[in-house]
């Protein structure tokens, strides 16, 4: 069918993903961004944006919103709450099955799936999600107002979202498996300074107990391999990103920590293939970081397809 | 704002799950949890027209008639979806859901 027929089809619709189609489409290139899930990617899931630039303050969703129009104004095709069933990457012509059966061809991919929440992957996570595991403290805080809760994680998001949570808690612990924390000096000294909050270092979860929510959690001591049962009102699971890239494992090369290398044109190891936003391997994961990938990535696969 | 009909007044709740006899009610606010949720039901508004699709904000007054309602007992997540069939409840969930999820509860239960 001459309609599935794309010149690049980008995977995935987050701010790469987006970008990639403004500037694709932009140059009169036929574009299909195919996504699984809701166009928008991890933007969607941010409340509050103020660090990129030009934009003073905005939504996650709003700004997602503004990159979509514009990326359809241009002439760009999105299909969203899509699954891929099914790829080849290998020849000129690369095809992307969805699970309804529909085949689509393109001469170049960019594949721009981002990341998503990690998850502890312990007994009682799935149980009790929404009913007392949380992974969004803006969304969800105030239902912990005055109660006993845990934040999972020592990185900047755990660290800055912990103190956020005291606004509403009666305590908080930040539970780390190391001994050490992973944020910026000035995380870790807001959360040392805030009297809500204690910590519990060298230590994981290692499974949720409740009924109707989660009541209790056993947590392990990673120094004397000691466990112990605590009552908790709330845990919120902030561990960080993993890169969407299991689809590709058969296809591209892909780094231990599930990140795709590329080189400074955005392409992969597949001719014809590209990368771009989290799911590159690369140090800074932020929107800013993400459009300008989607930007190189567009303009190399215009170029390759033209050459 | 979502492009569903919103549920303002719980006279409006009641006309809704008692005139259709299937009803998916989306209550939440328009946060990160949310929008994905919301998102999903616009578009199952298109594909399953044998199913209304509403949403209601969780900080209103009249939004206590699922916030308080017993099968919302333990949650702690935004949204909080609830199903009805012929006005009685016949699912509900906490937090995010993709469509897919949403789609398969449809089945399950419609
Ligand atoms: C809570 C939170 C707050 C943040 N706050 C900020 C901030 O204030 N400022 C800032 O600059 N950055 C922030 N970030 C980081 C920033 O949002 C990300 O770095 C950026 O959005 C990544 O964009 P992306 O397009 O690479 O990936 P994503 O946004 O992850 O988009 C990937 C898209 O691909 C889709 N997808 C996944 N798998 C597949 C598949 N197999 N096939 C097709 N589609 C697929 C997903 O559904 C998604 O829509 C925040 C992140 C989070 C989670």
């Amino acid at each position: 069918m001459e309609s599935n027929k794309y010149d690049v089809i980008v995977l995935g619709g987050g701010a790469a993903g987006l970008t990639a189609g403004i500037y694709l489409s932009r140059a009169k290139i036929k574009t299909l961004i195919l996504n699984e899930g809701m166009v928008g990617g991890q933007i969607v899931l941010t409340h509050e944006i103020a660090n990129y630039p030009g934009v003073e303050n905005i939504s996650g969703y709003q700004l997602a919103s503004t990159m979509k129009k514009q990326a359809i104004s241009f002439g760009c095709d999105i299909k969203q709450n899509i699954q891929i069933s099914d790829l080849d990457l290998s020849g000129e012509i690369k095809k992307v099955i969805i699970s309804n059966g529909e085949q689509y061809t393109a001469k170049a991919i960019i594949i721009a799936t981002g990341g998503r929440s990690r998850e502890l992957a312990v007994e009682g996570e799935d149980t009790f999600k929404g009913r007392g595991i949380s992974y969004c403290a803006t969304c969800d805080g105030d239902f912990y107002t005055d109660k006993d809760i845990i934040v999972v994680g020592g990185g900047n998001s755990a660290l800055e979202e912990a103190v956020a949570l005291t606004t509403y808690v009666r305590s908080l612990r930040i539970v780390h498996q190391f001994d050490h924390f992973q944020g910026f000096a000035h995380a870790i000294e807001a959360a040392k300074n805030n009297p809500k909050i204690s910590f519990i270092l060298n230590s994981k979860i290692e499974a949720f107990e409740g009924n109707e929510k989660v009541q209790k959690v056993t947590i392990r001591n990673l120094n004397d391999n000691t466990s112990q049962k605590m009552a908790i009102d709330g845990v919120f699971i902030l561990i960080g990103y993993k890169p969407n890239s299991e689809k590709f494992t058969n296809h591209i090369d892909i780094n231990p920590y599930g990140e795709i290398p590329t080189d400074s044109k955005m392409a992969t190891n597949v001719k014809g293939v590209f990368a771009a936003g989290d799911v590159r391997e690369k140090r800074i994961r932020q929107i800013a970081t993400a459009v300008n990938d989607g930007a190189i990535a567009a303009i190399h696969a215009i170029e390759y397809i033209q050459s | 704002m979502t492009n569903l009909e919103h549920v303002i007044t719980t006279s409006q709740y009641q006309e809704i799950i008692e005139n259709n006899e299937n009803v998916m009610i989306c209550c939440g606010r328009m946060g990160p949890m949310c929008v994905p949720v919301y998102d999903a039901m616009e578009e199952l508004t298109e594909e399953s027209k044998n199913i209304k699709f509403v949403d209601m904000l969780f900080d209103i007054p009249d939004a206590h008639v699922i916030r308080n309602a017993p099968e919302c007992a333990g949650f702690m997540g935004l949204p909080f979806t609830m199903y009805y069939k012929n006005g009685k409840v016949v699912k509900a969930t906490s937090s995010i859901q993709s469509k897919e999820q949403v789609q398969a509860i449809l089945n399950e239960v419609f």
